[in-house]
């Protein structure tokens, strides 16, 4: 430009900050590969294919928190001190969940999956990446009020044995609580959030009557194989954190893991154009993300 | 970009000036409640010569597109200039978070970004700018005077890292005229 900035136009100039060059910037990222090849080799938790964009906001998050120095200092104490890994695992898993989440997708699975599900002798859900419970416990209450949780099994997965020891627990917060209750009404439950919970302490406990058909098991979906002929798979909001190597071979997974007809039920930002399988699957209801695979014509097999 | 409190007129002034021929991607965030819905993007495309849109994740920034960060989660850059996305807590109370998309785009582009936040009525983005001043980006506030809430540009200003302050009319034409600066 010609045009040199005036006065009115421009800041104030401060103190220039110092700068961070590409350098430096090249230097970090070595340096969280190391810290997550050290997690990996430690502790067995595979980060290296999940997205680097959201690794590193988490993981400069904790740095900041911890006033270590820098992330090769982090590295250190990771590799020495496991309740420092336990709370750097609680930050990288991205443990956020709520019952009924996105309540268009609970009304849309029961007006257009339950039906369907109805016809089936027995009916095997998958949740892969379930956190602390709160989707795992939705899904119970749904099919408790549609009558079909007497042949339910459902399987609630995830990577991180804490928030599956709290899931199996079932214990949530007043303050949570009542979002979820207005989620549940406009998900189109039928009876009380409440019905389902005893208050207790500073929260609620979740019925004992809706832990019986729910199975808790550690899975990692970046190193764990197929758990086989599901009817349903919900995995909401997990598949973001991952690259899109990563995600291709989940979705291989989940096509793997689903009987014929199955439902696959995804996060409203989560697509199946990048997956490589897209051809396996026939949307049901696009914009919420369900999807049903379908037989494949010979000719279209890949 | 970013914008709370007002941004929707803010930004219609803003995209209301950018030509679709605008040889970079454009990345936005308004702060929105989490139940608000998807219309902003479908709201902003009837404003703009740009294709305006809320992207899944994954999906490669192009340019002549406008992204809009969707309700509820925060919107990054990621180093192979795709879109992804986040539940990690909010970040100044705000899920979407300025801050997240000025950090991850800062990371990303460094020299090679222009940052510009509006109106609103927190802090949310002056780190960012700081960071982007940092990689070496430029970065534009508009002036609190034209500012529906003046606390967002005004706490970016008082970094000491904003290399230009203009009036809401002003900021599209100068974002264009920097863009394609930079990219001679």
């Amino acid at each position: 430009m010609s045009e040199e900035p005036v006065a009115p136009c421009q800041a104030r100039p401060g103190e220039p900050p110092v700068q961070v060059t590409d350098e430096q910037v090249n230097i970090e990222d070595i340096e969280i590969r190391l810290l997550l090849e050290a997690i990996y080799q430690l502790y067995g938790y595979d980060f290296r294919s999940y997205s680097k964009a959201s690794l590193r906001r988490r993981v400069m998050h904790r740095l900041g928190m911890s006033g270590l120095p820098s992330i090769m200092a982090m590295t250190d104490r990771v590799l020495r001190d496991q309740a420092f890994f336990v709370t750097l695992l609680n930050d990288l898993t991205v443990n956020v969940t709520e019952m009924f989440r996105d309540p268009e997708f609970y009304r849309a699975f029961r007006e257009e999956v339950v039906p369907v599900l109805k016809t089936f002798p027995f009916i095997k859900i998958w949740h892969a990446g379930c956190a602390t419970g709160e989707e795992i416990y939705s899904m119970a209450i749904l099919l408790e009020e549609e009558g079909l949780f007497d042949r339910a099994m459902l399987y609630a997965t995830d990577i991180d044995k804490n928030v599956l020891a709290a899931a199996k627990k079932g214990i949530y917060s007043y303050a949570a609580i009542k979002v979820y209750s207005d989620n549940y009404r406009r998900a189109g439950g039928k009876a009380s959030l409440a019905d389902y919970y005893t208050a207790k302490y500073d929260g609620v406990i979740m019925d004992q009557r809706l832990k019986r058909n729910i199975v808790f098991a550690d899975h990692d979906l970046a190193t764990d194989q197929v758990f086989g002929e599901m009817n349903v798979i919900v995995c909401r909001n997990v598949l973001i954190y991952f690259d899109r190597d990563l995600q291709q071979r989940v979705f291989r997974l989940f096509r793997d893991s689903l009987d014929m007809g199955g439902y696959l039920c995804l996060g409203t930002k989560e697509s199946l154009r990048f997956s490589g399988c897209e051809e396996h699957f026939e949307p049901v209801v696009g914009d919420l993300r369900i999807f049903r695979k379908r037989q494949l014509m010979k000719r279209d097999t890949r | 970009m970013g914008a709370s409190w007002g941004g929707l007129e803010a930004y219609t002034a803003v995209l209301g000036r950018l030509p679709a021929t605008l040889p970079v991607p454009v990345l936005l965030v308004q702060h929105q409640h989490p139940t608000a819905g998807d219309k902003l993007p479908w709201l902003l495309d009837t404003r703009t010569a740009m294709r305006v849109m809320s992207a899944q994740d994954k999906t490669a920034l192009e340019p002549g597109c406008v992204y809009v960060a969707p309700p509820g989660y925060h919107m990054l850059v990621d180093s192979d200039h795709t879109v992804c996305y986040s539940l990690a807590a909010p970040v100044n109370y705000s899920r979407p978070s300025i801050d997240e998309l000025f950090y991850s785009a800062g990371h990303v582009y460094g020299h090679g970004l222009l940052a510009v936040i509006l109106t609103g009525a927190n802090e949310d983005g002056a780190a960012g700018i700081k960071y982007i001043k940092q990689r070496g980006g430029i970065t534009v506030a508009q002036s609190p005077l034209t500012a529906e809430a003046q606390a967002m540009p005004q706490s970016a200003i008082d970094t000491g890292c904003v290399d230009w302050v203009r009036d809401l009319p002003d900021i599209g034409d100068f974002v264009v005229e920097q863009v394609f600066g930079l990219q001679e």
